[in-house]
C-alpha cells in the first residue's frame, strides 16, 4: 500500500468515526445562556461611610458558614492610621470580626502599637472582599476547571471538584482566597449567589448600617449603583494586574494596596 | 480551629487576614524532585544522542535512577493536595490555560518516553533472562514468578539477532533524542508555574522557566554522579570480597577496573555539571540584578526579604556554600573523584536551597507589602497535616527513590556488562 | 485574533478529549492500517507505542464514566469558565439564613409581629442597623427558629461605639466612650435602649 493512500485512509475512518459521535455532543453553551437576561454583578464600596463595625464579616461569615474560630474570612475590612510623624499603620484583627475594639495598631506576634490620638493625622477604613474580576487570574490557573466566572459576572467555586493544590490561592493579587478549615477546598467570596438568586442581598450588603457596600447590574443603565460607577470618580484595587475587577471603591487612597 | 497553613506560619505587621505559607516544603520537594528526573535523563542522552562514549556505563545507570524517580516525581503533589483522592481530576478535566494540568499529560509522555527507552536498551537483557529460566529445570516459585514477569517485559518480541537489536539501538536514539525536550518541558513547565504567576512579586518573571530547566539539569547530573561513584565503592567491595552473585562470574569486572571506570566517567559528567552550573548561576543573578536596578513598587520589599531576612539561605546557603565553593572545587587543578563527590552533595544542596528560597521566599511577604511570614518547618508532627507537610513528609519523599531503585535494580540491572556498542 | 485561535484549537482539542469513542476507533483503526501496511512498520519497535496507545484508552475510558458530561465553557470562553455547568444550579440553591432585614425592608419582614418596636426603630438613630445584625440570621423565623437570641453583649455595641480618634472616617461622627473605663464588666444594655437609643430615655 503507498504511503498517500495509507494516509487517506486514516483520514477516512477518524472522520467516518467522528460524525454520528459528534452530532451527539457538540451542544452550544452560548445558546443555553442567552435565555437568562443580561446581568452582570458589581460591587461598589464607599469607604467614605465606612467606620469599621464588622457586621458584615460576621453576616457574612454566618450567612456562608466560615466558623468564626478559624482565621480566615471572604471579606474583611482593613484599618488605616497616618500619623503626624509620617508613619503608616495597617491592621485587621480577626478580619475585624469583632470591629476594631481597641485603638492601639494589631502588629501581630502578639505585639501592638499605641497611637497618641495627637498623633493621628489620616485615618479611614476599606472593607476588602474578593472582586469578581472580570479576566480572573485564579479562574485561568485552575488546572482542573473547578472555579470559574458565571455568565452573570460572578467567580464561583465548585466544592465538589476542587482538588485543594492552592494555585488559585496563589494567582489571586487580592488574596480573597483561602482553603476552608471544614470542606477542605478553597473558598471565596461569591457574592452570596444564592441570596442573589433568591431576589435578596448579600449579606454584607444587607448587614451594612452605613451603606458603605452597595451591589448592582453594571448591564443596568438605570441601576443607582451603575449611575455611580459611570458618573463619579470610582477607583479598583491593583488594577496594574490587568485582572479588571468589578469591585468599585469610593474614596479609595493611593495608599491602600 | 487551625486553618491550612496557619501551623507553619508566622505572620508579622500587617498582612492580609486569608495569607498564609500555603505552598510549603512539599511544593519545595516537587520542583527538586523533577529536577533530578529531568537532569537524569539529559545526563544519560549525552551518551545515547551525542555518542559520548565514555559515559557509557553512567548513562545506563542514570536511565534506570531516572525510572526510579519518576513515581516520586508525583509523591510531593498528593502528599500536598487538600484532596489527594481528586488528584485524578487533572487528567480527567485538563484545563489547558494552568500550567499545573500540564503535569498529567507531560508526565505521562516523559515516562512513557523514559519506558520505552529503558524497554529498548533492556530488551536483549530480559529475552535471554527469559529464556534461561524457561529453559531451566526444577523451577522453584520465586523463579516462575520471575520468569513470567520477564517474559511480559520482553512485550513479545523475541528476536534478539544482531539485526533486531540494532533496530533497539536506532529507536533508542531516537526516543532520547525526543525525551531531551519533554524533559526539558517537564521541568520547564514547574518554572512556568511560578514563572507566570503576576500576582506574585518574586515569582514574576520570563526567566523562570530556563532557570529551573538548567538547575533541574545540575541536580540531576550532580545526584547521577553522586550515586554512580557510591554504588560503585559498594560494587568494589563486592567485587574484592566475592560477596554477591555477578561477583563470581570469570568475567566479572575487579575492583581495579571498577575504579578506573568510575574515574574516566566522573570526570567527564562533572565536566557537563560545570557548564550547566554557569548557566544556572547567570541567569539567577541576572534576575536579581534586574531587580535591583529596576527597583519597581515590589523593591522595598523584596530588598528587605532577600537582603535582610534572607540573606544566610539566599548568599551564603544557596550561593556561596551551593554554587560557588562546588564550583572552585571541581574548577581547581587536580580535580579528584573525592573533591567531585563532595562537590555534587554541595550542588544538591544549593539547588535545594534554589527551590526553597523561590517557593518560600516568594511567601514571606505579604501582598500588601507591609508584612511578612516565617516559615518554620513542622518537625514533630502532631497531626496529619504537619506530616505530610513537615520534616518527616520531605524525608518519605528523598528516601523513595531509592527503595524504589533497590526493587527495580532486580528486573532492571542498571549494571550490565553489554558486548556490542552502537 | 489570537485569543480567537486559542480559543477554537483548545476546543478541539477537548472535543477529541471528551470523546473518548471517536478516539478509541481512530486508535484502534490505525493500528489495524498499520499492521497492514508493511514489513517496516511491523518492526518489534513499535510495540511499546501500543501499550501506550492501550494505557491511553483504557484513561479515556475511566474518563467516560467518571466525569459528569456537563463540562463547558461560559460566556468568558474556555480560560475564564471551564466548569460543570450543573454547580452554578447548586449555588443558587443553597439556602439563605439573613433575610433582608435593612431599615428600608424591615416593615416587610418584622412588623407583622413585631410592629411596635419596627415602628419606633425606623424613626431612631439605630434604625439603619438591620436588625438581625444584633438578633441573628431570621430567614426562616418564625418557622426556625422559633425564638431569635438577643445579643447583650459590650461587645457588640462597642463595634460602632469605641471611641476612636479618627478624624477623617465617618467613625468620628458617632458618639462613643472608652471601653476600659466606661462601666466596665457591665451590660451596655443595662442603662441604655438598643431600639430607641436617645440619652434623654436612659434608665
Amino acid at each position: 500500500m503507498e504511503r498517500l493512500e495509507f494516509l487517506q485512509k486514516c483520514i477516512l475512518v477518524i472522520v467516518g468515526a467522528s460524525v454520528p459521535v459528534s452530532a451527539l455532543t457538540l451542544i452550544d453553551p452560548k445558546k443555553v445562556f442567552a435565555k437568562n437576561p443580561d446581568i452582570q454583578w458589581a460591587f461598589l464600596v464607599d469607604t467614605n461611610k465606612c467606620v469599621g463595625c464588622g457586621f458584615c464579616v460576621k453576616a457574612c461569615k454566618t450567612e456562608n458558614d466560615v466558623p468564626f474560630e478559624a482565621n480566615v474570612s471572604r471579606t474583611w475590612v482593613e484599618r488605616y492610621v497616618y500619623t503626624k510623624d509620617d508613619k503608616r499603620y495597617v491592621d485587621s484583627p480577626k478580619a475585624a470580626l469583632n470591629g476594631f475594639p481597641e485603638s492601639r495598631i494589631d502588629l501581630g506576634r502578639g505585639e501592638y502599637k499605641e497611637i497618641d490620638k495627637t498623633n493621628v493625622g489620616k485615618a479611614f477604613f476599606v472593607p476588602k472582599l474578593c472582586n469578581h474580576c472580570s479576566s480572573p487570574a485564579c479562574t485561568q490557573v485552575c488546572p482542573v476547571g473547578a472555579t470559574y466566572k458565571t455568565d452573570d459576572g460572578v467567580v464561583l467555586v465548585d466544592r465538589t471538584w476542587c482538588i485543594g493544590c492552592g494555585y488559585c490561592i496563589m494567582a489571586c493579587p487580592y488574596a480573597a482566597r483561602f482553603f476552608h478549615p471544614i470542606t477542605k477546598v478553597v473558598d471565596k467570596c461569591t457574592f452570596c449567589y444564592h441570596r442573589l438568586s433568591k431576589g435578596l442581598d448579600s449579606a454584607c450588603v444587607n448587614a451594612c448600617p452605613f451603606k458603605a457596600r452597595r451591589m448592582g447590574n453594571i448591564h443596568d443603565k438605570n441601576d443607582p449603583i451603575t449611575k455611580i460607577i459611570m458618573n463619579e470618580r470610582v477607583g479598583v484595587l491593583k488594577d496594574e494586574f490587568g485582572t479588571k475587577p468589578q469591585a468599585f471603591y469610593i474614596g479609595l487612597a493611593q495608599e491602600v494596596r | 480551629m487551625i486553618v491550612h497553613g496557619e501551623a507553619w506560619t508566622i505572620k508579622e505587621l500587617f498582612t492580609l487576614p486569608n495569607e498564609y505559607i500555603y505552598w510549603s516544603i512539599q511544593i519545595v520537594m516537587y520542583p527538586f524532585m523533577t529536577g533530578l528526573v529531568a537532569g537524569a535523563f539529559v545526563l544519560s542522552s549525552l551518551y545515547h544522542v551525542f555518542g559520548v562514549e565514555k559515559l557509557k556505563e553512567i548513562a545506563r545507570f542514570s536511565l534506570v535512577f531516572s525510572f526510579a524517580l519518576l513515581p516520586v516525581a508525583m509523591m510531593p503533589l498528593m502528599l500536598h493536595l487538600q484532596q489527594p483522592f481528586r488528584g485524578i481530576h487533572v487528567l480527567m478535566t485538563p484545563h489547558f490555560t494552568s500550567a499545573i494540568s500540564a503535569f498529567g499529560i507531560v508526565f505521562l509522555t516523559y515516562a512513557s518516553i523514559v519506558a520505552t527507552e529503558i524497554w529498548l536498551v533492556y530488551r536483549k537483557y530480559f529475552v535471554q533472562t527469559a529464556q534461561s529460566l524457561m529453559a531451566k529445570q526444577n523451577r522453584s516459585m520465586v523463579d516462575n514468578g520471575r520468569m513470567m514477569i520477564f517474559q511480559a517485559l520482553t512485550l513479545g518480541a523475541r528476536d534478539i539477532s544482531p539485526e533486531a537489536v540494532e533496530k533497539d539501538h536506532k529507536a533508542c536514539k531516537i526516543m532520547a533524542g525526543i525525551g531531551i525536550p519533554v524533559a526539558c518541558f517537564l521541568h520547564g513547565y514547574a518554572g512556568f508555574i511560578f514563572g507566570s504567576v503576576k500576582a506574585n512579586a518574586l515569582w514574576m518573571t520570563p526567566l523562570m522557566p530556563v532557570i529551573f530547566i538548567c538547575s533541574a539539569v545540575v541536580s540531576g547530573v550532580a545526584l547521577c554522579i553522586l550515586t554512580y561513584v557510591i554504588v560503585q565503592e559498594i560494587r568494589k567491595y563486592m567485587a574484592r570480597s566475592k560477596m554477591a552473585r555477578w561477583a563470581t562470574d570469570a568475567d566479572a569486572p575487579n575492583a581495579e577496573e571498577l575504579e578506573s571506570t568510575k574515574h574516566t566517567e566522573v570526570m567527564i559528567s562533572s565536566n557537563y555539571l560545570l557548564y550547566f552550573m554557569i548557566a544556572a548561576m547567570t541567569l539567577e543573578i541576572l534576575d536579581l540584578i534586574f531587580r535591583g536596578y529596576t527597583q519597581v513598587k515590589s523593591w522595598d520589599i523584596l530588598r528587605e526579604v532577600i537582603m535582610e531576612r534572607d540573606f544566610t539561605k539566599i548568599f551564603i546557603l544557596q550561593y556561596f556554600i551551593g554554587n560557588l565553593v562546588p564550583f572552585i572545587m571541581m574548577s581547581l587543578p587536580g580535580r579528584t573523584v573525592r573533591r567531585t563527590t563532595i562537590a555534587t552533595v554541595l550542588v544538591l544542596f544549593g539547588v535545594f536551597m534554589m527551590r526553597y528560597n523561590v517557593v518560600i521566599g516568594g511567601q514571606a511577604f505579604s501582598l500588601s507589602f507591609s508584612g511578612f511570614m516565617d516559615y518554620h518547618l513542622p518537625i514533630i508532627p502532631h497531626d496529619l497535616e504537619t506530616f505530610k507537610e513537615g520534616l518527616f513528609g520531605a524525608l518519605t519523599v528523598i528516601a523513595t527513590p531509592f527503595i524504589l531503585f533497590y526493587f527495580i535494580n532486580m528486573f532492571i540491572p542498571a549494571f550490565l556488562k553489554e558486548e556490542s556498542t552502537h | 485574533m489570537l485569543g480567537l485561535v486559542v480559543d477554537k484549537s483548545t476546543n478541539i482539542v477537548l472535543f477529541v478529549y471528551q470523546n473518548f469513542t471517536t478516539v478509541f476507533i481512530s486508535f484502534v483503526s490505525v493500528t489495524i492500517l498499520m499492521w497492514q501496511e508493511g514489513g517496516r512498520v511491523k518492526s518489534h519497535v513499535w510495540r511499546p507505542l501500543y501499550v501506550v496507545i492501550a494505557f491511553v484508552a483504557a484513561l479515556l475510558l475511566f474518563r467516560f464514566f467518571y466525569v459528569p458530561n456537563d463540562f463547558g465553557s461560559g460566556k468568558r470562553g474556555f480560560m475564564y469558565s471551564y466548569h460543570r455547568l450543573s454547580n452554578e444550579a447548586e449555588w443558587k440553591n443553597q439556602p439563605a439564613k439573613y433575610s433582608t432585614s435593612g431599615r428600608e425592608r424591615m416593615h416587610e419582614y418584622c412588623s407583622a409581629c413585631h410592629g411596635d418596636v419596627v415602628k419606633v426603630r425606623t424613626e431612631k438613630l439605630h434604625g439603619i442597623i438591620p436588625c438581625e445584625n444584633c438578633h441573628g440570621p431570621a430567614f426562616q423565623h418564625p418557622e426556625k427558629p422559633e425564638k431569635l437570641t438577643i445579643d447583650r453583649s459590650r461587645g457588640l455595641c462597642l463595634r460602632c461605639h469605641t471611641n476612636l480618634p479618627y478624624a477623617t472616617s465617618e467613625r468620628h461622627r458617632i458618639p462613643g466612650v472608652d471601653p476600659k473605663t466606661h462601666n466596665t464588666g457591665m451590660e451596655c444594655v443595662k442603662c441604655h435602649n438598643p431600639h430607641n437609643p436617645s440619652l434623654e430615655g436612659m434608665k
